[in-house]
């Protein structure tokens, strides 16, 4: 049996690493080890045991758990009993078993990619992700957005750039990323540095000629009003 | 100035010797002689008209100079809603039901100076027709059992001696001079006390956790974000007592050594923040928080946070978010909140009902109330009847009483002689209960085995009229509404169920829809992020399960069978009944009936928008709806 020692890029051998603070576990019925305080998935990922799809996740920003995708089974009980989690919050833990593709973790992500599928029939990394779970078309109504609100260009904007110059804002599917106030255009909050659209994994947001970040819009009738300003809000109401 | 610095210094308590003595005090100067007149002043009653019949006493209390005559005061909720305002005269506790400010004067007349009783005034048990003049009599009360609502209509809420009268702290004084830290939380934990927020989590477990919990500054949080369609059991607490769950607090920050509390409390309830205002005020004024709590060394203050109206903030990590000042959104919840919660403190966030059992449980041991309840589920549980039942209010009883007792004999059955069809218990997530298991006995374990939950304590009873599928379609859509949007499952997984669902009671459903909802549902149910989700697909599930036909029927036969929605009915005048009295015709706002004088008339189904007005409008019954 392979045995992993996962410490940045480098594979040692198990023997090797015995002084450190080691967590040994099970993924797809391999032994790992891996340094411990890490998530399921940085460590899944880090070895490159098993392929683990996840939209919200990025290295550089914490995890945040929103698309789902990363959904894993694991048991803490020798087997006995599998519970569903987000791999990239979950922390790894001696002794757990963590299984990647079972049947049922595959039809929960067919069925999370058929959702977005309907959200972004046009965005080519949830097609490719509908291809390879083999979801044809989606059963219910189809919309035409970008953006699956995984928050990436939020957290980066946050933690690593400092600026917040953008949120999410509301609350279900009235949820978008926003400037503050609904404007239309970044204002001095945000300083062009173009993070968000480089994190962001479906390309909803893109530079603009101003060199600065063009939001992805969503197309729902009551944030389109609070961002129009007054004279608009009366044209439109005229008709 | 002074004077009044000084006068707030005097009344704080310095020890347990002056507790005692301000209990006696006031109890001394109690004249029993004295009439009691207690007001409901609950939100319903309040909703009902209390506030003017509370002014009506006390100007006529006033103006014939009664004040040494009567004891006269607003109390909080007493339950029983549907028959607010509630006027109980003690100390016999004559119970009036829907008392107007014109009754005020016949009340002081008869009742308080003659005793006599206002037979008018009073409750008709509807089984037997017969009077009942006590308020212990009445059924709704008496298959009852009041440990944390009883209060309720005893004391006023704004007046802290009251509960000191009544006991009130004692429980308090026991855990700081009595027990120590480690006995209190085994208390808790040898008396069974479980969540009453609705996931019905050992509340000894959590707190030892805390307890044991690693960190210097711990919090203590109180979850009064009640946002279930149908449930004010937090509020009428909050409202009606809100000393008890503040007690409660004390003690749980005393046991896990905690200095700091929130009472996390939705906005939209004014009276339930005011109160709890005034209460902090007044425990401060009394020494029950601050520094050396009654000389025992231990501090501990509570501070008040205002909700923005989110459903999703009762959960607990959301509301932790939103106590930190950021979007109320749900964490996961993979490290415990009792070792890192609010600020990645450890924190003991528990509800309000659990806190008010808190100073229970210790005044009275964890052996006696251990006694109470079922095996798994100790106590008593409050829930809020409301829906199709005759005795809307607020019901507590001790766990494993059967659904059957609760809806017939406290509730008073199904009005105008309808059939009970379903009852939903839980909250919007909870599920729809059929009738082959009214038998089930009420905990938080067989509740789940049937495919519903606890939750906070919701009950919404349904008759025949009541249209499954337009049950589901409605909590989907509250739920659609609440879900904060974070996760995928939850977000778009609502929204398309609720697309669905709206589709089906539009007639446009079709027969793969059933299956679509059940993937849903899976997904829902194992990958989304908090418990919102996971438990939001309950309605759609229950209902599948016990009332499949009904969908089949809005599917495939394009019926509605309870004749709710409207898009599937179709009203039609019977010419064999109708009389031609035109009332119908005359309340038909579109004019879409018509028909000569004394001659049956007939619908323009064109023109029909089924409101329903000739539906109720007609004497005879010659309208009907199919």
């Amino acid at each position: 049996m392979t045995k992993y020692w996962v410490d940045g890029e480098k594979t040692i051998d198990i023997n090797e690493a015995d002084d450190v603070n080691s967590v040994c576990f099970t993924v797809d019925d391999k032994d790992v080890v891996v340094s411990g305080g890490q998530t399921i998935l940085e460590a899944v990922q880090r070895t490159g045991i098993a392929n683990i799809p996840a939209l919200c996740y990025h290295p550089a920003v914490r995890p945040y758990g929103a698309c789902r995708l990363c959904t894993v089974e694991v048991s803490e009980d020798g087997g006995k009993n599998f519970k569903f989690v987000a791999s990239c919050l979950y922390p790894v833990k001696e002794g757990m078993i963590v299984k990647t593709s079972t049947e049922k973790v595959k039809k929960l992500r067919k069925g999370i990619i058929e959702l977005l599928l309907a959200r972004c029939p046009n965005t080519k990394i949830i097609q490719e992700l509908a291809e390879e779970y083999g979801v044809e078309k989606p059963r219910f109504s189809v919309g035409d957005q970008d953006c699956i609100l995984c928050g990436l260009c939020v957290r980066a904007c946050q933690e690593i750039i400092g600026k917040s110059a953008i949120s999410l804002v509301n609350r279900g599917i009235y949820k978008e990323v926003a400037a503050p106030f609904y404007a239309y255009e970044l204002g001095e909050g945000c300083i062009g540095c173009g993070d968000c659209a480089f994190v962001c994994p479906t390309g909803a947001i893109t530079m603009g000629d101003n060199g600065k970040p063009v939001l992805p819009r969503v197309k729902i009738p009551y944030a389109e009003i609070g961002a129009m300003k007054s004279e608009e809000k009366l044209l439109a109401s005229q008709g | 100035m002074v004077e009044q610095v000084r006068k707030l210094l005097d009344k704080k308590l310095k020890n347990t010797g002056e507790l005692e003595k301000l209990r006696q005090a006031v109890l001394d100067k109690r004249d029993t002689s004295r009439i009691t007149v207690s007001v409901c002043g609950g939100t319903g009653c309040r909703a009902s008209g209390a506030e003017a019949v509370v002014e009506a006493f006390a100007e006529e209390i006033e103006k014939r100079e009664l004040q040494v005559k009567i004891d006269f005061k607003e109390t909080g909720c007493h339950g029983f809603c549907e028959r607010g305002p509630i006027v109980v005269i003690g100390p016999k506790k004559i119970f009036y039901q829907h008392v107007q400010p014109e009754d005020v004067q016949e009340i002081i007349n008869e009742t308080v100076l003659q005793g006599k009783v206002v037979k008018r005034l009073l409750y008709i048990d509807p089984a037997t027709s017969e009077e009942i003049t006590y308020e212990s009599d009445v059924p709704f009360y008496n298959k009852q059992t009041r440990l944390i609502l009883g209060a309720n209509g005893e004391i006023d809420p704004t007046d802290i001696e009251q509960y000191i009268a009544a006991g009130g702290y004692s429980a308090l004084s026991k855990a700081l001079f009595q027990l120590n830290p480690d006995k209190i939380v085994n208390e808790i934990t040898s008396a069974g006390l479980r969540g009453r927020g609705g996931g019905g989590f050992p509340t000894g477990r959590k707190w030892q956790s805390c307890r044991t919990a690693k960190g210097d500054v711990k919090y203590v949080l109180c979850n009064a974000d009640e946002g279930d369609p149908g449930a004010y059991q937090d509020r009428s607490i909050l409202e009606g007592n809100p000393h008890s769950v503040i007690e409660g607090m004390i003690i749980g920050a005393y046991a896990i050594g905690a200095s700091q509390g929130f009472i996390y409390v939705r906005n939209e309830y004014p009276l339930a923040v005011e109160h709890a205002r005034i209460a902090l005020e007044q425990a401060i004024d009394y020494g029950f928080l601050g520094e050396n709590i009654l000389d025992s060394g231990f501090n501990f203050k509570i501070t008040i946070n205002k909700g923005g109206g989110a459903f999703v903030c009762g959960e607990s990590s959301a509301l932790i978010a939103s106590l930190e000042g950021k979007i109320g959104e749900p964490k996961s919840k993979y490290t415990h909140m009792s070792e890192k919660g609010l600020w990645e403190r450890p924190s003991l966030l528990n509800n309000v009902k659990t806190w008010a059992n808190v100073p229970l449980i210790i005044n009275k041991g964890a052996d006696w109330y251990s006694k109470i309840g079922t095996a798994g589920s100790k106590g008593t549980m409050i829930f809020s009847l409301v829906g199709k039942i005759n005795n809307s209010g607020l019901v507590e009883v001790p766990m494993g009483i059967t659904l059957r007792e609760m809806i017939y004999d406290i509730g008073g059955g199904i009005p105008n002689g309808k059939k009970f069809k379903a009852v939903q218990t839980g909250g919007p997530s909870g599920g729809c209960i059929p009738e082959q298991f009214l038998d089930t006995h009420v905990d938080f374990d067989e509740l789940t085995k049937i495919g519903s939950m606890m939750g906070s304590g919701g009950m919404i009873v349904m008759d025949e009229d009541t249209c499954m599928v337009d049950v589901a379609r409605y909590f989907i859509n509250f739920l659609k509404g609440e879900s904060c949007g974070k996760c995928v499952p939850c977000r778009e997984g609502l929204a398309k169920m609720s697309d669905i669902l709206d589709r089906i009671t539009h007639g446009e459903g079709k027969p793969e829809d059933l299956d679509t909802m059940m993937d849903l549902a899976e997904i829902l149910s194992a990958g989304a992020l908090c418990a919102l989700g996971r438990t939001a697909a309950n309605p759609v599930i229950s209902t599948l399960k016990y009332f499949k036909d009904e969908y089949m029927a809005h599917i495939n036969d394009k019926k509605c069978p309870a004749g709710v929605c409207r898009e599937l009915i179709q009203y039609s005048i019977d010419p064999e009944k109708c009389t031609g009295c035109g009332v119908c015709a005359r309340a038909c706002s579109m004019n879409a009936i018509s028909g000569e004088k004394k001659e049956p008339h007939v619908i323009n189904q064109n023109m029909c928008i089924k409101c329903g007005v000739c539906y109720d409008s007609c004497k005879f019954g010659a309208i009907t709806k199919q």
